[in-house]
């Protein structure tokens, strides 16, 4: 046993422990997630991080040591954001036809999350600090963290308010639209894309191309709108 | 491959110097998705193992969202604290954002040439 823990001591000083246990929880989060027939509550990203809080409360792991190695795979969220430019290339035609709509839709969307967020935690008692961190939620990670940055909030708590809108949009988005009974699958995508940024769109991509392609543009554009527009209205206000 | 790998981190690279240099109120990656969709729209199209490099980044896209996640046991005291306000502000925010831009891009994107059939028949 003495050379176990030996060995133990030796790995984990090393960011492969875990970098492993991010993405193994990851991929169990998705076996479960396709086990549960897609079922919205058994997001994979929302089981991957409550399996790693399990385990590092579990071995009193503290959140620095963690990231020493998970830092690698948080680190290509600059380089996906980079690649988010190749899904909306592809789709310039179908946007180029519907450009008004969707800039006009998108540029709503995008006030009427950030705006109502603030607005409602203002109204129940929020803290300067977790306004500023909400402003931003309906925006992919990266980016949100770096406007939350900008405007002097916690970019580490915008990181958790955007993955919870994220899970909460890809959860109750499709139902909600039911409801509203919107069908076209463009209108549907650009919704999700908008609100709930990446999660979304991944979970768009899932049920319909179409819906999938305007998730992504709504992704990608609603991050260029915020991080231009949100710094201007938030210094126009406060 | 490997040299769209590297284009792909050059864009962000450039992007991140170009917002420290001048300024600009977007983050470094949004500045790099700008420059490389520029490069696409010069070009022209986009090349195969260009496609498969961001295919294998936006595949997996949600995983990378992980490690930020888990940064919620640093604010667990935050949470706790303010957890009405931050719940309802998510909630309600979320499901105006969806409704406001789907019953807007359904009002104004219907299809105005008499075409009746919609974009899909099941929900």
């Amino acid at each position: 046993m003495r050379e176990f823990s030996q060995i133990w001591v030796y790995l984990s000083a090393s960011p492969l422990v875990h970098l492993t246990l991010t993405l193994a929880a990851y991929q169990l989060g998705t076996y479960i997630y396709r086990r549960g027939r897609l079922n919205p509550l058994l997001n994979p990203v929302l089981i991957a991080i409550v399996l790693v809080l399990g385990i590092l409360t579990l071995t009193e792991t503290s959140y620095e040591t963690y990231f020493d190695g998970a830092q690698f795979v948080h680190f290509l969220l600059g380089p996906a954001t980079v690649a988010l430019a190749i899904p909306l290339y592809r789709q310039i035609d179908k946007v180029r036809r519907s450009a008004l709509a969707v800039l006009v839709s998108l540029t709503a969307g995008s006030l009427t999350a950030a705006a109502s967020a603030v607005a409602i935690a203002w109204a129940l008692g929020g803290t300067r600090e977790a306004l500023i961190s909400l402003a931003p939620k309906s925006v992919t990670a990266p980016v949100a963290m770096g406007i939350t940055e900008q405007l002097g909030g916690l970019p580490s708590l915008t990181a958790v308010l955007v993955i919870a809108t994220g899970i909460l949009g890809a959860a109750v988005g499709p139902p909600l639209l039911n409801l509203l009974r919107i069908r076209d699958w463009a209108a549907r995508g650009l919704a999700i894309g908008t609100a709930s940024h990446g999660i979304g769109t991944a979970r768009a991509m899932q049920v319909n191309e179409v819906a999938g392609a305007f998730a992504g543009l709504a992704m990608g554009l609603n991050a260029l709108l915020t991080a231009i527009l949100l710094p201007i209205v938030w210094y126009w206000f406060f | 491959m490997l040299n769209y790998i590297t284009l792909i981190f050059a864009c962000q690279m450039i992007g991140e110097l170009l917002v420290t240099a001048i300024g600009l109120p977007v983050p470094g990656p949004v500045a790099g998705m700008a420059l490389l969709f520029t490069g696409l729209l010069v070009h022209g199209a986009v090349p195969d193992d260009l496609g498969a490099v961001a295919g294998v980044l936006l595949s997996n896209l949600s995983l990378l969202f992980v490690p930020a996640g888990v940064g919620v046991m640093l604010h667990a005291s935050l949470i706790a604290r303010e957890l009405v306000p931050i719940t309802v502000a998510l909630v309600i925010s979320t499901l105006l954002a969806i409704a406001v831009t789907a019953a807007l891009m359904t009002w104004l994107g219907r299809p105005r040439d008499g075409a009746i059939g919609d974009g899909g028949t099941a929900g």
